[in-house]
């Protein structure tokens, strides 16, 4: 096996690692505290926006350094921010609602900060269900078009983090921040780009 | 300092005589255990030595904690325990010690449940002074030991219902608050109580965090007849022990019938007024989080539902989600405090 073949399985197990920590403090360790299912949920929820703005940053990160390691990784990297906002969704439906479908939709309208989480896992899972390559070939164009919600899901996954901060906004700003870089380092990428093929162009 | 034993402050001048007379219906139900207390022995319940033997509960057994300073030991051998009745009293299950103290909304020292413990180390609380101020006759700054020392210790065994749908159930150590205030002798101008919780950056990280937007010192407030509602409880331990650091030692407010975060914590200065005090979340965000704050299965905060709540501890798959009752099950003793009001206006 070459180098770059055992690159995309050490990923998937290091990617892993998280999910091992939490069934680890689930099943052995038991020190979830005496309110596991509100940790377990923040707990997961935090790899989920970590994983997502990690998919964001690899095109930046291509264009940087030139390795295309980056982008094949992508995909895999986002589809590990929807598996944690999978998990994340369903403890907090199974462990803190005990699946009463009634009381979760309610909660889904009625409290702002989870209207906007819901919406931020939608979009996820929309990508994860267009991420192979069948469907990017069927999709076309509008393969990409859908693909750039993962910015809006970014910014719903921020504000959704934001209302449930009570007072202290340490995180915010630090995922905030990163997500605004990525978003910038875009917004100026594709402007260069645009001006670049102008150029060619006159 | 010492405070010199002040005459009785007459009830009338503090609180309405109905609402006096309510309190004397609850000391009745307690009586007959101080009659045994004041026979001294002859009572089979006081046969033990110390009272403290007849807690309602303890703490776990093998936890050595130091007493915060020497004549904590003598008052803590000496409790008053719970009675068997309502409202002092509920016979739901405790909620265990280790999680009563692990499980902490302390933003002094940090934002999640486990810093309060993890990160109160350092906090000392002695010498410890508390500055009494605004429309009393007696203000001044007091030791605690001035404060604490001339009252009776007692077990009171309340429901906590925190404003994020969690609620535990917890055995305090303390002092009705009423007895404590009435002794600086507030003035007929005093129409609310003021609380503050100490700020000092050596020793509480969460003070030092330079994205909290809590304006410290983190301020509480009471109408005035609400501070002299029997329930409102001066806390200085709890499960028969000092107050941990991260549960507000050395001494807190517990104020059973409202959110939790009207039971301020760590409190180092009593300020008397005649207007209405803006309470730090209020303050912080006023649409979410009111001066009142009472318990109220009616009015949902726009982040959490009220009409339920998760008793704690629970496990993944025992919700323990039960209802939340009216002022937290205490109607009986405080709903005459809000009549004529409107509590969705007033949250």
């Amino acid at each position: 096996m070459t180098g770059r073949s055992l690159l995309k399985p050490a990923i998937f197990i290091l990617a892993l690692v998280p999910f091992g920590y939490v069934l680890w403090r689930v099943f052995i360790a038991q020190n979830l505290g005496p309110d596991p299912a509100q940790e377990l949920s923040i707990e997961t929820g935090e790899w989920s926006i970590r994983y997502l703005l990690l998919a964001l940053a690899m095109t930046p990160l291509r264009n940087l350094t030139g390795q295309i390691d980056f982008v094949r990784n992508r995909r895999m990297i986002g589809l590990f921010a929807l598996f944690y906002a999978s998990v994340h969704f369903l403890a907090w439906a199974v462990f803190v609602w005990g699946f009463q479908v009634a009381s979760l939709g309610a909660e889904i309208i009625e409290r702002p900060y989870i209207t906007i989480g819901f919406g931020a896992y939608v979009i996820l899972v929309a990508l994860g269900v267009t991420s192979p390559k069948v469907m990017v070939r069927k999709l076309g164009k509008n393969w990409k078009r859908l693909h750039r919600l993962v910015y809006v899901a970014g910014v719903l996954a921020t504000i959704h983090l934001l209302w449930i901060q009570r007072s202290d906004y340490v995180e915010v700003v630090l995922y905030g921040g990163i997500l605004a870089a990525l978003l910038v380092y875009r917004a100026l990428h594709s402007l260069n780009k645009r001006r670049l093929s102008r150029a060619k162009a006159s | 300092m010492l405070i010199k034993r002040p005459a009785d402050i007459k009830p009338s001048e503090i609180t309405p005589e109905s609402i006096y007379r309510n309190r004397r219906q609850f000391l009745g139900a307690s009586s007959t255990l101080m009659l045994g207390a004041a026979l001294g022995g002859t009572s089979p319940l006081m046969a033990q030595d110390a009272r403290g033997d007849q807690l309602k509960a303890r703490a776990p057994a093998g936890l050595t904690r130091s007493e915060p300073a020497a004549w904590w030991g003598d008052k803590f051998d000496n409790i008053q325990p719970a009675p068997d009745a309502e409202p002092f009293f509920t016979d739901e299950t405790l909620t265990p010690y280790d999680d009563v103290t692990a499980y902490n909304n302390f933003y002094e020292f940090g934002m999640d449940k486990g810093d309060p413990k993890r990160n109160s180390g350092e906090f000392n609380v002695d010498p410890w002074s508390v500055e009494i101020a605004g429309e009393v006759d007696k203000p001044g700054t007091y030791n605690l030991e001035d404060i604490v020392s001339p009252h009776q210790l007692e077990e009171r065994i309340y429901r906590l219902r925190c404003v994020e749908a969690w609620s535990m159930v917890i055995p305090w150590i303390g002092i009705p608050l009423a007895d404590i205030l009435k002794r600086f002798e507030p003035n007929s101008n005093a129409r609310f109580v003021e609380f503050e919780t100490l700020v000092d950056e050596d020793t509480m990280p969460g003070v030092r965090s330079r994205f909290a937007i809590i304006d410290w010192p983190y301020r509480e407030g009471l109408r005035m007849d609400e501070a002299m509602n029997p329930l409102a409880f001066m806390a200085v331990g709890l499960y028969g022990d000092y107050l941990p650091s991260q549960n507000g030692a050395p001494m807190r407010l517990v104020v059973p019938w409202k959110y939790g975060f009207k039971s301020i914590k760590s409190i180092v200065k009593i300020n008397f007024l005649r207007e209405q005090p803006i309470n730090s979340w209020n303050e912080l965000q006023p649409q979410e989080y009111g001066f009142y704050a009472n318990v109220n299965p009616n009015v949902h905060h726009p982040r959490w539902r009220q009409d339920t709540e998760r008793r704690l501890p629970q496990t993944l798959f025992s919700q323990n989600r039960i209802r939340t009752q009216m002022f937290n099950g205490y109607g009986e003793q405080v709903a005459h405090l809000y009549e004529g009001m409107d509590l969705s206006r007033y949250y």
